[in-house]
């Protein structure tokens, strides 16, 4: 089995996002850059299914030289080789047009994402990838089984879940509990320095979407403290101050 | 330019979050000297159909084709699509919700459209077309020229409050050609906690973390809930425990959500759990450490013990 996992280079979950050029672009200053939470679940995932099965992971970037040190990561978490495909990913159809191409030169068995990136938070990539390839998606994947050519799923939907089958191949947007986060360890780190990681040049060039500038939310208003033992002044203040009672 | 707004149906209703998707898809078609047409997918009667009136809808699709009555996001994708080119529409509308987003995907992928999810605003049209977002889980907003010629804008909930009017829309049936690739994934199984607020819908969340200390003291989060009409959240560490489940979790790695009133309770407020729920009109934090970061982001704040402090509140709710 050939498992593709489709990676993001994302700020860290606890960096405070701030703009530079007039609001225009991301600054990056101090700002550590991590795999996308969610893409840490599909390469957990596809480890295990490479220990249980001996599938192959190959995973992919669409981003500049920068990102490399977050492809080196998965490379030393389990992926045997890795595809970058030189290109800033500003827009879900741009990068979805990029991992398409590499599919459909490589005919993978299973394409693996997280179900978001945490930057644009649109979810979008994995579904467009199926269209492209004119294939099954789902998302987000909760629990993930393989048995020969068909995949036991389970999602999340509102309020609940839902059990599915489909046959392979399949595009899946990954999500927890599908397993757990892994974290590299030294032998991992040395082999990944020696694991291919081949630098492709885009194809395509279409951007139908594009951000022309960023605003940060306007900042909450003081904090209005009770005291513990007048604990239900709260709801008098919510149903005649805020009015949302 | 014409305007398609997706419905989405629960139990036969359109879901509270399409209203609000119908009435933006409206002001769009205003704003462009067009008229909104609403898609709806599966069962439902025609009072409910026509009910897409109040909320600015002219008209209306209804697809009821056996095979569509259970959710399904490509066979959805595939009949708004066929819609959309029977209305000659290039401007899709439909509230952003875990089922429009496998639709909105496949869909882009279909009409090559230029596509903004987590839409906050109505869209400048004076240069080009330009609609707000939220963009790192709530930390930050973007500003997106779409440039295709089809748009697709999903909704955030709870940003834009529909203004009613005495209308009805006019119910056509539409029968499109399905494709069985689209009915590739069988679905063996569902699981659904019936009768509560769906999480993702509510006006009003009551939320919990580990200051619960386990499963068995949710019953005083439930209970104030309940006064409320509120559904129940909760923090990562808490879903990660098993004390609650997975589409309870909020958060940078869970659902986000935009309710009216947001009460944390026994939570820190990580920046990680904040991202989840910063867009929520009004916080209120309830924590016995005076130094909770959570205290800096929220609009009302207790300092004290979830254990004492909860029932009082439930109590006082029950009496207005
Ligand atoms: C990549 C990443 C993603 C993450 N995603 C999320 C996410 O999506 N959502 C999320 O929630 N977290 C997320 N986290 C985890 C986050 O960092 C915090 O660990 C988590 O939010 C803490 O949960 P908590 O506040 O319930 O627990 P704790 O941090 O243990 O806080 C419990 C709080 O309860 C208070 N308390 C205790 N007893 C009482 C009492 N009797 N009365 C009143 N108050 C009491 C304490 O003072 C404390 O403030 C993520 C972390 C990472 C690294």
């Amino acid at each position: 089995m050939k498992i593709l996992v489709c990676v993001t280079s994302v700020p860290d979950t606890t960096t405070k996002i701030a703009f530079t050029d007039n609001n225009t672009k991301l600054n990056k200053a101090g700002v550590t850059f991590i795999t996308g939470p969610y893409d840490d679940y599909a390469l957990a995932r596809a480890v295990e299914l490479k220990e249980k099965t001996g599938a192959t992971i190959t995973v992919l970037n669409v981003g500049e030289a920068d990102t490399e040190p977050v492809i080196r990561k998965c490379l030393a978490i389990g992926a045997d080789d890795a595809i970058r495909v030189n290109a800033e990913p500003t827009d879900a159809y741009f990068v979805a047009e990029q991992i398409a191409a590499i599919a459909k030169a490589n005919s993978y068995d299973l394409i693996l994402m997280g179900r978001e990136s945490i930057d644009y938070n649109g979810g979008q990539v994995h579904g467009i990838v199926a269209e492209m390839l004119g294939i099954p998606s789902i998302s987000p994947v909760m629990l993930l089984d393989i048995d020969g050519d068909t995949a036991k799923i389970t999602r999340e939907i509102e309020g609940g879940k839902e059990s599915l089958e489909a046959k392979l191949p399949l595009v899946l947007g990954c999500q927890e509990p599908i397993a757990e986060w892994k974290i590299p360890n030294m032998r991992g780190i040395m082999t990944a320095r020696t694991k291919p990681l081949n630098v492709v040049e885009p194809t395509g060039t279409d951007k139908l979407t594009t951000v022309a500038s960023y605003e940060l939310p306007a900042p909450r208003g003081a904090v209005k403290m009770i005291p513990a033992d007048a604990a239900e002044t709260l709801i008098q203040l919510l149903h005649t101050e805020a009015k949302v009672i | 330019m014409s305007v398609l707004i997706f419905a989405e149906l629960d139990e036969g209703k359109i879901k509270k979050s399409s209203q609000e998707a119908i009435f933006y898809g409206s002001k769009v078609a205003e704003m462009t000297g067009t008229s909104a047409t609403t898609i709806i997918v599966g069962p439902a009667d025609d009072t409910e159909l026509a009910s897409a009136g109040k909320f600015g809808a002219t008209k209306v699709l209804h697809a009821t084709d056996a095979k569509l009555s259970e959710p399904n996001g490509m066979a959805y994708a595939t009949v708004v699509a066929a819609a959309a080119q029977q209305e000659g529409s290039n401007v899709i509308v439909l509230a952003k919700s875990s089922l429009a987003d496998a639709m909105t995907a496949r869909l882009a992928g279909k009409l090559k459209a230029g596509l903004a999810a987590n839409v906050i605003d109505l869209p400048n049209i004076s240069n080009g077309f330009q609609v707000k977002s939220s963009i790192y889980t709530g930390k930050a907003f973007a500003f997106n020229d779409l440039k295709a010629d089809v748009k697709i804008l999903a909704i955030k909930k709870n940003t834009i409050t529909p203004e009613e009017k005495d209308a009805k829309a006019s119910v056509e049936a539409f029968t499109p050609t399905l494709n069985d690739a689209d009915f590739a994934i069988s679905v063996k199984s569902t699981e659904k906690s019936s009768g509560d607020i769906l999480l993702p819908e509510a006006d009003f969340v009551v939320s919990a973390g580990r200051g619960l200390k386990g499963p068995e003291n949710w019953g005083i989060v439930e209970d104030l809930a309940k006064a409320l009409h509120a559904a129940t959240a909760c923090s990562k560490p808490v879903s990660d425990l098993d004390w609650r489940p997975h589409s309870e979790h909020v958060g940078q790695t869970g659902l986000k959500i935009s309710p009216n009133l947001y009460i944390a309770c026994g939570i820190s407020g990580a920046i990680q759990h904040l991202a989840g729920v910063n867009s929520s009109k009004v916080i209120v934090v309830i924590n016995k450490d005076a130094d909770a970061p959570f205290f800096k982001s929220a609009d009302y704040g207790i300092v004290g013990d979830v254990f004492d402090v909860l029932p009082r509140l439930t109590k006082a709710v029950q009496a207005l």
